[in-house]
């Protein structure tokens, strides 16, 4: 018995959580699936009927602005706070004193929810409130900073944002794999009279490719997750100029008692973080394998 | 361990069995999002008076979205086979969860009290289910508001327009003055709400009933239609810079404290101007938007099918005394809409109710009294949205009328 128990023990502890991810995750996606194929309205209905909900998808010039947004945030937002975290750590990474107190400072905003985030932001971000008025005040007083309320702008204050949350947190990852390149290559480098930015770019960069994946990783799933920092800074709005399918999915979902959108438009999100996903774990398992 | 869970166990089933056995006392459990001080004050009242009657009101409130919240909470609720007693629904919704088959009739309760006679007809035919009475009308909000600050009027010599040209001309005069001629924020449903009134201005009752309510193609696609959405440009250019995001409220603050003239919205902007001690035709002036009709907005409650003779003694008790002449009319004191039924007396309502009740008599008359789309009375979720999507693009970008009537008409075909 004891010996049984000894042998199965993990399986035990393991099958409550296993159990529970089979049934909220994957039986969930089954039935999102399932009901993005329905004309379910307020409540979801389960006769199949072929693939309407997409076709609506497809149709909707809500939906393909969402798309849109969701693509040049998604690419901003990611290069932006990789470019950025990677320059903070190389500046931190110079030995500097203070660098303790200075780290933290960067990694702070990563604290704050994104909400308070987006809430900050739109005051400062708002014309008559914010940078504009400020500036203004000090007699600049043509100067214009109304990107809030500017339809094709407005997707770029979310980027701003974004990016103020994150670049902390993608510099913390990279300084820890700044600190994890062997010391005793640099030194050798530094012997032989190469100048530091070759050590950076020649050398130690691309020993960090792992890290820089799982930043990417990061920030992407948080990119296509993206929801309370567009209600928070600008609600969508103008119009829909800053809807993202996350917010789309929930305007369906909630607002218009129409089911099987949002349940489509779920699917379209989770296909997108598939795309992006699948090649990075089919990557990490083949090298696993070598 | 094992004793406890008996004891809980048999705890449950003594309490449920106590709810089963209690019968004859009238309960209802009450799904409602009125949660701001105002309209929780209103609540109360009803609250109050099914007490004073013998009932047992569970109260529960879900704040949040405009009711999205609330919409969430009961779709849960009723999805695990525990619907709330009654829930505040309204519109089309009523129909749409009718036909999820989960409402219950109270019929009995609506023909004893004659609710047929004392509602106009259209709004009564909202609380019908397939013939059936569903739901009881709480209030009446009129929608097609317009609000102006009567001194700024006075200063500039504008009168109430009574024309979409005439409030065009006093808002270039304003604007000439260097104040805002429009007082708007920027939601999607505030776009909405301006672009109905002016589809009920320009086009009058019947074009607003083909294009916002039956959907017809050909109106929507009108040149009617171009017209409105070129007067949304016009208008646009009447509202400030930074209007984008703004809430209601203070919009209507912006009319108040006279940074700007006007604001068309809802009579709930009524409550506002109220509330910071303004006076009715003193300090603020209230008229329908130019043209004819009358868009009406109006709050219910719709009942559940439940089991249980308690809960059904509840509902009808609940059902009677939601349009009951008192709690018609000491709630609708407070919120700021008018009753339902047409047969409360106005006397202690202010002004403005009491042209919202004449118009809405006068209009029920005139075949003219709409249900407005932007505040979900016309159509389903669905197609209203799809509408509102195109209405609130075409306000904050450059879109041309033309473009925007093609995008409208196949929105709405593709929300069907």
């Amino acid at each position: 018995m004891t010996r049984w128990l000894q042998d199965n023990m993990p399986k035990i502890v393991l099958a409550p959580s296993f159990i529970a991810v089979m049934v909220f995750v994957y039986g969930f996606i089954a039935w999102t699936a399932w009901v993005s194929l329905t004309r379910s309205r307020l409540l979801p209905r389960y006769e199949i009927d072929s693939f309407i909900q997409y076709e609506r998808l497809a149709a909707s010039p809500r939906f393909e602005t969402a798309m849109t947004n969701l693509f040049i945030f998604g690419a901003l937002f990611i290069l932006i706070s990789m470019v950025l975290g990677l320059l903070l750590a190389i500046l931190l990474d110079q030995k500097i004193r203070t660098e303790g107190a200075i780290r933290t400072i960067y990694l702070y905003p990563m604290a704050l929810s994104m909400i308070v985030t987006g809430t900050a932001w739109k005051w400062i971000l708002n014309p008559e409130l914010g940078i504009e008025v400020t500036v203004q005040g000090w007699g600049f007083s043509g100067f214009e900073f109304g990107w809030l309320v500017d339809p094709d702008k407005a997707i770029y204050t979310v980027v701003i944002a974004a990016i103020w949350q994150s670049s902390g947190f993608v510099m913390a990852l990279f300084l820890a794999g700044l600190r994890s390149v062997d010391e005793e290559i640099i030194k050798a480098a530094q012997v032989d009279g190469i100048p530091t930015w070759r050590v950076y770019s020649a050398i130690i960069i691309p020993s960090m490719a792992p890290i820089f994946l799982s930043a990417f990783i990061v920030l992407a799933h948080l990119a296509i997750k993206s929801f309370d920092l567009v209600i928070a800074l600008t609600g969508g709005g103008p119009g829909y100029a800053t809807d993202l399918p996350a917010t789309y999915m929930y305007a369906m979902a909630f607002s218009r008692g129409d089911i099987g959108q949002a349940a489509s438009s779920a699917m379209v999100m989770m296909l997108v973080v598939f795309a992006i996903v699948v090649p990075y774990l089919y990557s990490e398992l083949r090298t696993k394998d070598d | 361990m094992k004793s406890y869970v008996l004891s809980t166990a048999s705890a449950i089933a003594v309490c449920a069995a106590g709810a089963a056995f209690a019968d004859g006392h009238a309960e209802a459990e009450v799904l409602h999002y009125w949660t701001s001080g105002g309209e929780a004050k209103s609540v109360a009242v009803l609250q109050e008076e099914f007490a004073a009657n013998g009932g047992t009101w569970t109260d529960m409130p879900v704040a949040g979205g405009g009711g999205d919240a609330a919409g969430t909470a009961l779709r849960a609720r009723v999805l695990s086979g525990n619907a709330p007693t009654a829930a505040q629904i309204k519109g089309p919704a009523i129909q749409e969860w009718f036909q999820e088959g989960v409402l219950a009739d109270i019929s009995s309760v609506a023909e004893a009290n004659d609710w047929a006679n004392l509602l106009p007809a259209s709004i009564a035919a909202h609380m019908q289910c397939e013939g059936n009475w569903c739901a009881a009308p709480v209030n009446v909000h009129r929608v097609d508001w317009i609000w102006a600050n009567t001194e700024i009027l006075a200063a500039n010599g504008i009168e109430m327009p009574t024309t979409w040209d005439e409030f065009n001309a006093a808002a270039e005069t304003l604007q000439a003055a260097g104040i805002i001629p429009l007082a708007h924020g920027g939601q999607a449903w505030q776009d909405a709400t301006v672009f109905e009134t002016v589809v009920l201005g320009l086009g009058g009752a019947e074009f607003y009933q083909a294009a916002l309510v039956d959907l017809d193609q050909e109106a929507l696609t009108s040149d009617t239609m171009v017209a409105v959405f070129d007067q949304m440009r016009t208008m646009r250019g009447y509202v400030d810079p930074n209007f984008s995001g703004r809430d209601w409220n203070l919009a209507t603050a912006m009319v108040m404290n006279g940074e700007a003239a006007f604001q068309i919205m809802g009579d709930w902007a009524k409550g506002e101007f109220l509330a910071a001690g303004k006076v009715p035709g003193v300090d603020f002036t209230c008229a329908s938007t130019p043209g004819d009709g009358y868009l009406y907005n109006v709050d219910s409650f719709a009942m559940f099918a439940v089991e249980g003779d308690g809960k059904a003694a509840g509902q009808e008790l609940l059902a009677e005394l939601i349009m009951g002449p008192n709690f018609q009319e000491v709630f609708n004191m407070n919120k700021g809409s008018i009753p339902a039924r047409t047969d409360v007396d106005l006397s202690g309502f202010d002004e403005c109710a009491q042209i919202s009740a004449a118009d809405m008599a006068s209009t029920n008359d005139g075949g003219t009294l709409m249900p407005s789309y932007a505040h979900g009375m016309a159509l389903f979720g669905a197609q209203s949205g799809a509408i509102t999507d195109v209405v609130t693009a075409h306000f904050n970008s450059d879109m041309s009328s033309a473009d925007a009537v093609q995008m409208l008409s196949d929105a709405v075909a593709n929300s069907q």
